[in-house]
């Protein structure tokens, strides 16, 4: 798509959630900017390491990097990050970023960490498709979009007793790791 | 005991290694894919195996056309399922397989029927998913239920079908272009996302039209918008009207000013601050309009949120370039920005502090930067480096500061761009203030002592044997120069003996040790050096005096942009005639259109002159002659600037060069008609004009761009046979002596002169009538009218003054060498008066020259 139609709309370049060693979790480029894979590994490589040493846990943080405004968001092992045009509004891709990890948040019940997000791929990839279609913002709202993406998995009738047997050693491992703790 | 704690973070580290795709390999999840095969669908089996495909795709694994086609057709056999999940899964690999089109029929009925499905969820997505993989021809069949989805009470539905529509925009206008009415509607959905998805396509479908976005604009700024986002669009096309309508009303209000400032109270961040950075970026923003736009500002500077601020601060850096004394009111929360746990901050707050600041604060800022500069990015070095060069300039008195951390900072570890930068700085301030030269030069030296970058070190030599003779004591520099001799590469090495010849050449009292250190470099292990050497032992040798001419031909400089010489030397065949480097076109070339955009390059500290870009003159010249009718024209002599014949922005840009070839003459000879002009490309039409023999000839064109449009078939692509004929006035085009004369400067004006033969000087006194502005602008009138060169800075007129002599030097079509010395006069009433002198190789030319003046 050509920069002089779009650029008015505010739009948004890739979504990366890479884990603390820079590598993939999920990712999605809505810009041929990265022609190739070995392209957006180095833009990830090059995001990852310029943010790697700062503290984005409490507020999301933004950094300038090659012409791209990037603003990220970590979350135990998670690094979220959402990358924009030089020129866009900042705080309306905050809003994307704060979308995308609120709504992984929701969706895995507060566990937000590398494993549980590799077991629910399904649902992160989901939640990525419902915040952006093709570079434009389709919903901000994190309840609207893990109601969006959970709708399905719970329409098909899969009570909780359903849930996968790791989901349910997790939780037991948290409440165990909790009672030591105490 | 203290273990269970520990022990939790091994298990941890232990967990983070797993993952439930470890081992996963392709074909293996392949074969699994077979189970989509299967009469008894594992919808929950179905749709982790989809997840694994996912997988492997998002960690950059490829399918083959072969594997990915496997997958897509049993992917289709999944419809048969009612799960909401499968499908969910169904619908993401199919937009991630990117489905050829005779595939995409295969899936087009399934998801036609999702697009009418009851259950929301599958329509909005079915949307999505179709237009996503769709291409024209389908489209036809599926526009009615997309014009329906739009307008559906349903947001995720409306949402889908209006971003399918901006997409498809790109691929298939005229289509979407006929949903307008029902975006319309939805503009005034009250779903927040749908409004703001119909604003951003409605928006898009009139975007060529000029009176409608103002109209769509008017309407929605009487307040209608609800959502933020849709609110921020509407500041853009705000904006975009503002900037396409000129100026301001007659009353001297800006037309929508209020609503943009409106949107300051505004109660989203966002709104508010894509309101603020509309309004600073107004063409000719004025102190008023800015103020409330700046007070905004400075409250997100201290707010808890680093992406607020970043916004804020790097708005307001942008702010100061232009309106520097807007922002001081900042200059206090900025300051406490300067500690910023985010480095970008605190690097656009210092940067926009050295721009605002005044000459007190300068020495308490460098004390805070000194103590910043340890733990910041190279490249966020550079931006203070920047900054604090043009801080210096701003007071000169300061330099000592500046240049005290200057050369701090050159003493720390750095990249090559970083010192560059540094270095670039310090000569700057050496060449704009003379107070600083010796001590600048100096540290120069001391850090060539220990340099690791050979390409600094021989600039920075380069320039010492420029500077350094012209200091008061030119020989506390020897030392430095004649250690690099010893220490360094053959590269630094060669430079440094250059560097001492010229201190030999400049310096008579430091001529006999030179002799004595250059002597030594005759032994040295590496040819170049040996060389230079030798060279400059000879010429300058001996009890001789130097004269002018050899000390010009090895230490003067080109004054020749080096890619015109370049391309000059490339172009010239060994022949009878000598390469004659006074032909090579000294003006940098404006550049082409396409290239205005590319950022200005900042200027240079080193690099003698700008490297320029690539030659224009050349690629003209290339195009010219690869039209067979113009081949026999000539060697282009000059081709001026583009002149736009229709006013910017207009539909059709028309852009003439003019190209004086050698035989040009004013009646046409060949015009070269453009046989198509598809819609958005340029294109190029040639006219070719003879001039009668003799004197240059100037006269105004008018010019009629005559054309048939032609409507394009959008399915097949070409074009049909029937059109319209139109045509369309342009702008005059004037040709004007200054076309005929080359800007050719030459390094010293009165041997030059002197050189010429004095019976071709024609001398004669003109009024120039009253000048309001004074000599400068006489000066650069009479400059303009004759399109010549301006030698050794003449072209600048002291202000006040009541006299002034301005020397020019051209050459006339045909390679006629061209002086002009002209003299301008002034009296107390402004009346101008001026004597003009010129000399040239032909008499003629002389003439002509003043026939130019006295018709101009």
């Amino acid at each position: 798509m050509s920069p002089s139609k779009l650029d008015l709309c505010p739009s948004v370049k890739n979504m990366l959630l890479l884990d603390s060693d820079g590598r993939r979790v999920a990712v999605k480029y809505f810009s041929d900017e990265w022609a190739t894979n070995s392209a957006m590994e180095a833009f990830e490589n090059l995001v990852f390491s310029k943010t790697q040493r700062t503290n984005a846990r409490n507020e999301a943080e933004i950094i300038l990097l090659e012409n791209h405004v990037v603003v990220y968001k970590f979350v135990q092992d998670l690094h979220f990050f959402v990358t924009g045009g030089d020129e866009e509004n900042e705080l309306i891709l905050s809003s994307v970023l704060q979308a995308f990890f609120e709504s992984v948040n929701l969706l895995l019940r507060g566990n937000v960490d590398k494993k549980e997000a590799l077991e629910n791929l399904d649902l992160i990839l989901l939640c990525i498709d419902e915040i952006i279609d093709g570079g434009i913002v389709l919903e901000t709202d994190p309840n609207v979009i893990a109601g969006k993406v959970a709708s399905n998995s719970v329409d098909s009738g899969a009570p909780l007793s359903e849930q996968t047997l790791s989901q349910a050693l997790a939780t037991a491992r948290e409440h165990l790791a909790r009672s030591l703790l105490k | 005991m203290a273990q269970p704690l520990v022990k939790k973070d091994d298990d941890r580290d232990d967990e983070a290694d797993y993952s439930p795709f470890m081992g996963i390999e392709k074909g293996a999840v392949l074969q699994e894919a077979r189970v989509f095969n299967d009469p008894q669908l594992d919808a929950r089996r179905c749709s982790q195996v989809i997840t694994k495909l996912l997988y492997l795709l998002n960690q950059g694994e490829t399918f083959t056309k072969v594997e990915a086609t496997e997958v897509f057709f049993s992917v289709t056999k999944l419809f048969q399922s009612r799960d909401l999940g499968l499908r969910r899964m169904v619908y993401l690999i199919i937009k991630e397989l990117s489905p050829s089109a005779d595939e995409v029929i295969i899936v087009t009925s399934s998801l036609m029927k999702d697009m009418n499905s009851k259950t929301d969820m599958y329509r909005a997505n079915a949307i999505r998913v179709l237009c996503r993989i769709t291409d024209g021809t389908l489209l036809t069949q599926i526009e009615r239920y997309l014009k329906q989805a739009i307008v559906d009470k349903n947001p995720v539905v409306a949402s889908a079908a209006l971003v399918s529509g901006i997409h498809l925009l790109q691929t298939n206008p005229e289509i979407v272009k006929r949903w307008s009415n029902e975006v319309q509607e939805a503009v005034q959905s009250r779903a927040a996302l749908v409004q703001f998805h119909a604003l951003a396509l409605l928006h898009q479908i009139r975007q060529n039209d000029r009176l409608a976005v103002s109209k769509l604009v008017t309407s929605l700024t009487r307040g209608s918008v609800r959502s933020p986002l849709a609110q921020c669009l509407l500041i853009r096309y705000t904006s975009q009207v503002i900037r396409e309508s000129g100026n301001t009303t007659q009353s001297g209000d800006r037309p929508f000013y209020d609503f943009l400032e409106s949107c300051l109270r505004h109660k989203s961040e966002m709104v508010i601050f894509e309101a603020a950075k509309a309004i600073t970026d107004l063409n000719g923003v004025t102190s008023r309009e800015l103020t409330p736009a700046i007070t905004v500002l400075q409250l997100f500077l201290s707010s808890s949120k680093p992406v607020l601020r970043f916004a804020a601060v790097r708005t307001l850096n942008k702010v100061a370039m232009t309106h520097p004394m807007a922002v001081t009111n900042c200059n206090i929360d900025m300051e406490s920005l300067i500690s910023d746990q985010n480095r970008s901050i605190a690097t656009l707050a210092i940067t926009t502090l050295l721009k605002t600041g005044n000459e007190s604060s300068v020495d308490r800022l460098m004390k805070q930067i000194t103590n910043f500069m340890s733990d910041i990015a190279d490249e966020f070095k550079i931006v203070v480096v920047e900054a604090i060069r043009s801080l210096c300039l701003k007071f000169p008195l300061k330099y000592r500061s500046l240049m005290n951390f200057l050369s701090n900072i050159l003493r720390e570890e750095g990249g090559f761009d970083y010192k560059k930068a540094i270095v670039d700085s310090i000569v700057i301030l050496i060449r704009d203030i003379p107070d600083a030269k010796e001590s600048g030069l100096l540290h120069l030296c001391e850090f060539i002592e220990d340099c690791e970058f050979t390409y600094l070190s021989t600039q920075i030599l380069h320039f010492l044997g420029i500077e350094g003779p012209k200091t008061v004591d030119p020989s506390k520099y020897i030392r430095y120069i004649y250690n690099r001799v010893h220490l360094e590469n053959a590269t630094v090495r060669a430079s440094a003996v250059s560097t001492l010849a010229k201190f030999g050449a400049s310096v008579d009292g430091l001529k006999p040790r030179i002799f004595v250190l250059l002597r030594r470099c005759l032994f040295d292990s590496d040819d170049e050096v040996r060389d230079r050497a030798t060279l400059y032992l000879n010429t300058l040798g001996g009890d001789i005096e130097i004269d002018n001419d050899v000390s010009d031909f090895l230490f003067g400089s080109l004054d020749i942009p080096l890619v015109n010489l370049e391309t000059s030397l490339k172009k010239y065949e060994p022949s009878d005639k000598a390469f004659d480097i006074n032909l090579v076109p000294r003006e940098v070339k404006s550049q082409p259109l396409a290239e205005k955009k590319a950022p200005g390059k900042k200027p240079t500290g080193l690099g003698a002159p700008p490297s320029g870009p690539p030659s224009t003159v050349d690629s003209y010249e290339r195009q010219l002659l690869s039209i067979p009718e113009f081949a026999n024209f000539g060697k282009l002599f000059k081709s001026s600037a583009p002149v736009e014949l229709t006013e910017a922005e207009t539909e059709y840009a028309v852009i003439v060069i003019v190209d004086a070839s050698e035989a040009e003459e004013f009646s046409q000879v060949i015009s070269k008609p453009l046989r198509s002009l598809p819609y958005d490309s340029p294109g190029q039409t040639f006219v070719a004009f003879e001039k009668p023999e003799g004197l240059p000839t100037t006269g105004k064109f008018s010019n009629i761009l005559k054309f048939i449009v032609k409507e394009v078939d959008p399915t097949s692509g070409e074009a049909e046979d029937d059109g319209v004929e139109d045509e369309y006035q342009l702008e005059d085009l004037e040709v004007v002596a200054a076309d005929y004369i080359l800007k050719v400067g030459v390094s010293n004006f009165r041997n030059a002169w002197e050189s010429m033969d004095p019976d071709s000087e024609r001398v004669d006194e003109y009024g120039l009538g009253q000048r309001g502005e004074g000599l400068s602008e006489a000066v650069n009138t009479v400059i303009n009218i004759l399109g010549m060169q301006p030698c050794e800075g003449t072209e600048a007129v002291p202000p006040n003054s009541r006299s002034h002599t301005c020397l020019l030097s051209g050459v006339f079509i045909g390679g006629v060498k061209v002086l002009v010395r002209l003299s301008f006069g002034i009296d107390s009433t402004k009346d101008v008066a001026m004597k003009l002198a010129v000399r040239s190789d032909d008499v003629n030319v002389s003439d002509a020259i003043h026939e130019i003046v006295a018709s101009g």
